[in-house]
């Protein structure tokens, strides 16, 4: 379940960014090698957003390909599964150029700061 | 109250904060030269069986240190405790999101207690399960991963991430082959699939097969130049 250790950072990563304003979506890239199983990250991301800014947002998984380049024909390769392998030439020595990501791509926000900060602020 | 809703492009790494952290342990291991060993397998796979053989096989010539992760109970330190080695023990229970791996700030956290200049090679030997910890850097120089032959020979195509990121392959319980419906041939095929040509070492922390190759991998990287 390290779901929910990246589900924290990902709540953490939106709450900075989003400087005190409601957050309604958060877009995250998730490339195709990384084994994340999206209806824990779902569940978790819930949980951990409970009092933050995040809290109620929807998650948006987007799922990268994987890609990668054959070091013996320099071709380029979309890798569905294992092994991975060069549609080219059929090498095993490939560099992988996509489908390793992880990252939070965008916030969709509310424009104005939530109530109680306009107050205090 | 209408509100417009606005978009933001972060572009930020969910794991940056951790491994930032585990840059940062790699520097300390650096200075200390101290080369760190991640050791990671599925629960029972023989991680501290195969330890214990190396804590004895290498006792004078290679200083080694234990950092011990475990979800609850200090068992495993207990059973490496009669070698004198610096070992430390770090339970991952109280880490809320972080019970079933180590991570960076976890390591960090047990090396106050390890005296690094005095340690040729440190071995981590991670929290047994075979998808969390594949996730998490934590300073180490290595990957090296214990398999043991029970578990089956589709195992690296159903945990690809923690295979692939291997640098060593251990495969134990090699005493068992005889009593065992598995074919070694297939679970190679199946290792280089995913890690072709990982380096691997067939081992028993049973009868010892393999153990002196092991060692013998630990220190042509750990003896200290």
């Amino acid at each position: 379940m390290h779901e929910l250790a990246i589900a924290e950072s990902v709540v953490r990563i939106a709450d900075r960014h989003a400087d005190g304003r409601q957050v309604t979506k958060v877009y995250l890239m998730v490339g195709h090698l990384r084994q994340v199983v999206p209806s824990a990250l779902a569940f978790s991301f819930e949980l951990v957003a409970q009092g933050t800014s995040v809290e109620g947002a929807e998650l948006a998984l987007e799922e990268v390909p994987a890609t990668g380049k054959c070091r013996a024909c320099a071709a380029e390769s979309r890798l569905n599964s294992f092994p991975l392998q060069c549609a080219a030439c059929g090498g095993f020595d490939l560099e992988i150029v996509a489908g390793e990501e992880l990252y939070v791509e965008s916030l969709e926000m509310e424009e104005a700061p939530s109530e109680d900060q306009e107050l205090t602020g | 109250m209408h509100r417009t809703a606005v978009k933001k492009v972060v572009l930020e790494g969910v794991l940056d904060a951790n491994d930032a952290l585990a840059q940062a342990n790699r520097e300390r291991f650096d200075r200390a030269g101290t080369y760190v060993v991640n050791m990671m397998s599925s629960p029972g796979a023989g991680k501290t069986a195969l330890l214990e053989h190396t804590l004895e096989r290498m006792r004078g010539k290679l200083r080694l240190g234990i950092l011990e992760g475990d979800v609850q109970t200090t068992l495993d330190a207990d059973r490496l405790a009669r070698f004198h080695v610096p070992l430390v023990q770090v339970n991952t229970d109280p880490g809320f999101g972080g019970e079933c791996h180590l991570d960076a700030n976890m390591v960090r956290s047990g090396l106050a207690e390890l005296p690094l200049d005095a340690v040729d090679v440190l071995i981590i030997e991670n929290v047994g399960n075979l998808v969390c910890p594949a996730e998490f850097k934590v300073g180490e120089d290595a990957r090296v991963m214990v398999y043991s032959i029970t578990e089956g020979e589709e195992k690296p195509l159903k945990y690809p991430l923690m295979f692939r990121s291997a640098d060593l392959v251990l495969v134990n319980k090699m005493d068992l082959l005889e009593h065992l419906v598995f074919d070694l041939e297939q679970f190679l095929g199946n290792l280089d699939a995913v890690n072709p040509g990982v380096e691997r070492v067939l081992t028993s922390a049973r009868t010892g097969q393999g153990v002196d190759e092991w060692c013998f991998w630990l220190e042509r990287r750990g003896a200290p130049s």
